[in-house]
């Protein structure tokens, strides 16, 4: 597995990682380091909550200093999230985990979910850090740097809680009034989004469900194996080959748990964090709706209003910059975020498609011993022919399949069409499996 | 006989075809079953060609019926198992409805099995019966029925009473009980589990086949990704349908383990005989002892044991000498006919145990060379399985490493 920055089992050795070339948009060498580690709960009187701990290493200018070490809890991601939002509405802001996931979390202080969120964290504060904007923003920098008591006290300046409002109740009014003409590319963008969010939520469902079935698939195998163990005790002849076929079996279930492992490490939370993303996205093509719809909205008044032209040109001129300047910073970042969605797919896939080779690569070495060493005793059966006829005369042979007819297929002949599948096979599988509705 | 004749050449047994029929049964009603075609050739040493030589349709009921014929006639031998009446160990996708086409085939092998396990034992295959059984499609019922094996066949209550009571059996076949006792159940226990993993296993490869319908609406909006992610679609496709052919293999695995699994009843079946010769030969034995003992008493006139007669006597006052002579006869006389009988008991287990020991041994050889074989068989079967998830992989892999 690559090692960049996104990978939360980086090592947090300065030199280390002021070596470490990350090529994506920049050819320079990387100068922001952050890893996010360490979750802790805290009880107070009023609630519990965790708190990461964050590590910045750095060689910029900007900084006070190169290294700093702060803690962190969800609520202040949120607010940096937030923030990043307000300053650049039309840049598309990494994803950040969900708050709780409802289905089956009874406790918000799972193992696993701290865990998960904690790489999620990780992942989120790394993209703005090679976002090529994003990273020289101010809050950020706060967001990483300050003490605890000045993220509050930097929290409070800004607008407040009435002016936000009042912002959120005009966008809401003008995304109601919807979009007049939305330009081409945008209309594009919206449809690719559109569409990619329903795909990306189908792989979601189904990545879940493979890691699901796995897992039910390895508990079975652990009571599988054992009964052949149990069975040796009461047959002296069989005792080697069926403790054979029993640690087979054991060795097997290892190798797909660590399948499923490959599989929560390298596919499901790209694609969940790529299902977030979808999310995001449609919020920025809103949010650049919103700037267009504001100078729509202007310049139909001042086709009606004849009062106040002057003001209205002025305010309509600068609303077009400033849509002017939402729409290439949502072009440029949209190419940037196509080819690292590229770039992330591609490499989760195949990495997946490689654990799942090492998974049947594993598991063949396995057996092949296995069935070799049972061979040993039964010179040359594994080619044997299957029996046809039958004479009476020998007590014991092996009765053999029906000359003619539907062959009982010997495991040494391969079957020539088995890659051929049918249409009615292809679908029809998918009947109990897919609950997932078609759009 | 013919029938000799008949076995020295060497033949072919098959079930080549199974019919869905519908007829009435014995209570008039209409009833739909399925009829098999069992066609026996006989092949010439000379020049290996086969000739058909019988062809006729017979239904279950009708090899039920042969076997539990064998199972009275053949007491000392371990008769073979039909296949199961009613299927089990049943996972999602198997259908436990016995006209479903899949359990039909599955059985048709299982009666084809049967027979040839039959027509191979040293000892039945010479059953005239048997004989009938390939080549009297009309009238074998009744043939059958005459034979009054019926009658013969031990009741179960007395067999029960026997298993209880038996003081001295035969060490082996005790032993052997308990063998079938432990391998019916790790049997059962192994074809359950392998039944929920199998329904696992077509859980993981069938949920695959859905990415490749996803890739591949999904690469009608990509422009550099599109062919990568359609073409690793496809190899989903043919991941998830891989299963069916793997999965089929291993039902008729699963049906190997579990002809050993009924094997487990006729094992039992042969203890339960001896059981009952045994446990005859213990109360005849006690019989004639007690006889002995009666005789002497009368005869010596001393009353060891206690007997109606000796308390009558003893209230009513004594017999006449004359009388006394004539049951002394008399015992004299039943004494003798139980020493005949115990001895001939006494031959006739151990010759019983003797010939069921010998097929008892050769059913051994014969479980641990089929199931060796079988195991290897079922390696082998998922190391094809793995050839074939890597070849997949390998393909998906350099596609999506092309998008």
């Amino acid at each position: 597995m690559d090692m960049n920055s996104f990978s939360p089992m980086m090592p947090t050795s300065p030199l280390s990682m002021i070596n470490q070339v990350k090529f994506e948009d920049e050819p320079d060498l990387k100068d922001l380091f952050i890893t996010v580690d360490e979750p802790e709960s805290h009880v107070t009187t009023i609630e519990t909550f965790i708190t990461y701990r964050i590590i910045t290493k750095t060689s910029r200018g900007e900084f006070d200093s190169s290294e700093f070490e702060v803690r962190r809890r969800y609520q202040d991601f949120l607010w940096l999230k937030g923030k990043l939002e307000e300053a650049h509405p039309t840049l598309i802001i990494p994803p950040l985990p969900e708050k709780f996931i409802v289905k089956g979390m009874v406790e918000r202080f799972n193992d696993d979910f701290i865990e998960t969120r904690r790489k999620a964290l990780h992942k989120f504060l790394n993209r703005i850090a090679d976002h090529p904007t994003l990273t020289f923003n101010e809050d950020f920098k706060v967001f990483l740097t300050a003490q605890a008591w000045e993220l509050s006290s930097h929290k409070k300046q800004g607008p407040g809680l009435l002016s936000r409002m009042g912002q959120t109740v005009r966008a809401v009014a003008m995304s109601m009034r919807g979009v007049k003409s939305r330009p081409e590319e945008f209309m594009e963008m919206n449809n690719f989004i559109e569409i990619f969010s329903q795909k990306i939520n189908l792989i979601d469902k189904i990545s879940q469900r493979i890691y699901k079935e796995e897992r039910e698939y390895s508990d079975e195998m652990k009571e599988y194996g054992p009964i052949h163990v149990l069975w040796s005790a009461s047959e002296e002849d069989l005792v080697d080959t069926l403790k054979g076929v029993a640690s087979c079996i054991d060795k097997c279930c290892k190798a797909t748990e660590k399948r499923m492992s490959g599989l929560s490490e390298a596919l499901l939370p790209v694609v969940h964090e790529y299902v977030l993303y979808s999310e995001m996205l449609m919020g920025v093509m809103k949010r650049r709706d919103q700037i267009q719809a504001e100078l729509d909205s202007k310049v139909e008044a001042l086709t009606y209003k004849k009062a106040d032209t002057d003001l209205l040109t002025e305010e309509i001129g600068k609303l077009e910059d400033k849509v002017e300047c939402a729409n290439n910073a949502l072009k440029a970042d949209w190419e940037r975020w196509k080819h690292n969605m590229q770039n992330d797919i591609k490499s989760a896939f195949t990495d997946m498609a490689e654990e799942n080779i090492h998974y049947y690569e594993q598991s063949q070495i396995e057996r092949g011993r296995e069935a070799e060493t049972q061979a040993e005793g039964e010179a040359g059966s594994m080619h044997r022919e299957p029996d046809v006829g039958l004479d009476p005369g020998s007590p014991g042979s092996r009765p053999g399949p029906k000359p003619g007819a539907k062959p009982l297929r010997h495991p040494g002949i391969p079957r020539v069409d088995c890659f051929k599948i049918s249409e009615a096979q292809q679908f029809g599988m998918c009947c109990k499996f897919c609950k997932l509705k078609t759009p | 006989m013919t029938e000799n004749n008949f076995w020295l050449k060497k033949i072919e047994i098959s079930v080549s075809e199974a019919e869905k029929r519908t007829g009435r049964n014995a209570m008039n009603m209409q009833e739909t079953y399925t009829a098999y075609l069992i066609e026996t050739r006989s092949v010439d040493h000379t020049d290996g060609q086969s000739v058909l030589t019988d062809s006729l349709w017979r239904r279950y009921s009708e090899f039920e019926l042969l076997r539990n014929y064998l199972l009275v006639y053949y007491p000392h031998v371990v008769v073979p198992p039909l296949p199961e009446k009613r299927a089990e160990f049943v996972w999602h996708k198997l259908s436990a409805d016995n006209m479903d086409p899949d359990f039909v085939e599955r059985r048709r092998i299982g009666l084809e099995n049967f027979l040839l396990r039959v027509a191979s034992h040293p000892i039945l295959c010479r059953d005239k019966i048997f004989y009938l059984f390939l080549t009297q499609e009309g009238n074998w019922k009744e043939t059958v029925n005459e034979t009054g094996f019926q009658l013969k066949a031990d009741s179960r209550l007395k067999a029960l009473n026997a298993t209880f009571r038996v003081k001295n059996p035969d060490k082996r076949f005790t032993e052997l009980k308990h063998y079938s006792d432990e391998l019916q159940s790790v049997i059962s226990h192994l074809l359950r589990v392998r039944a929920r993993v199998a329904d696992r296993l077509y859980g993981v490869y069938k949920v695959h086949g859905n990415y490749g319908r996803v890739f591949s609406e999904w690469s009608a909006i990509e422009k550099e990704m599109g062919d990568g992610l359609q073409s690793a679609g496809h190899h989903m496709d043919v991941y998830a349908s891989s299963i069916d052919d793997i999965l089929e293999d291993e039902e008729h695995y699963a049906d190997q383990l579990k002809e050993y699994l009924f094997y487990a009843e006729a094992l039992r079946a042969v203890c339960r005989k001896h059981e009952l010769m045994q446990y005859d030969l213990e109360m005849a034995a006690q019989d004639l002892a007690s006889k002995k003992q009666q005789c002497e008493e009368l005869a010596t006139g001393t009353v060891r044991t206690f007997s109606l007669k000796g308390m009558t006597t003893k209230l009513f006052g004594q017999e006449t000498p004359e009388q006394r002579e004539a049951r002394i006869k008399v015992l004299e006389e039943q004494i003798n006919e139980g020493e005949q009988q115990l001895k001939s008991k006494n031959l006739e287990g151990r010759e019983f145990v003797k010939n069921a020991w010998a097929d008892i041994e050769r059913f051994k050889e014969q479980k641990n060379h089929d199931l060796k074989e079988a195991l290897i068989s079922y390696a082998v079967m998922q190391i094809s399985m793995c050839k074939k998830g890597i070849q997949v992989w390998t393909n998906a892999k350099e596609c999506f490493s092309k998008m």
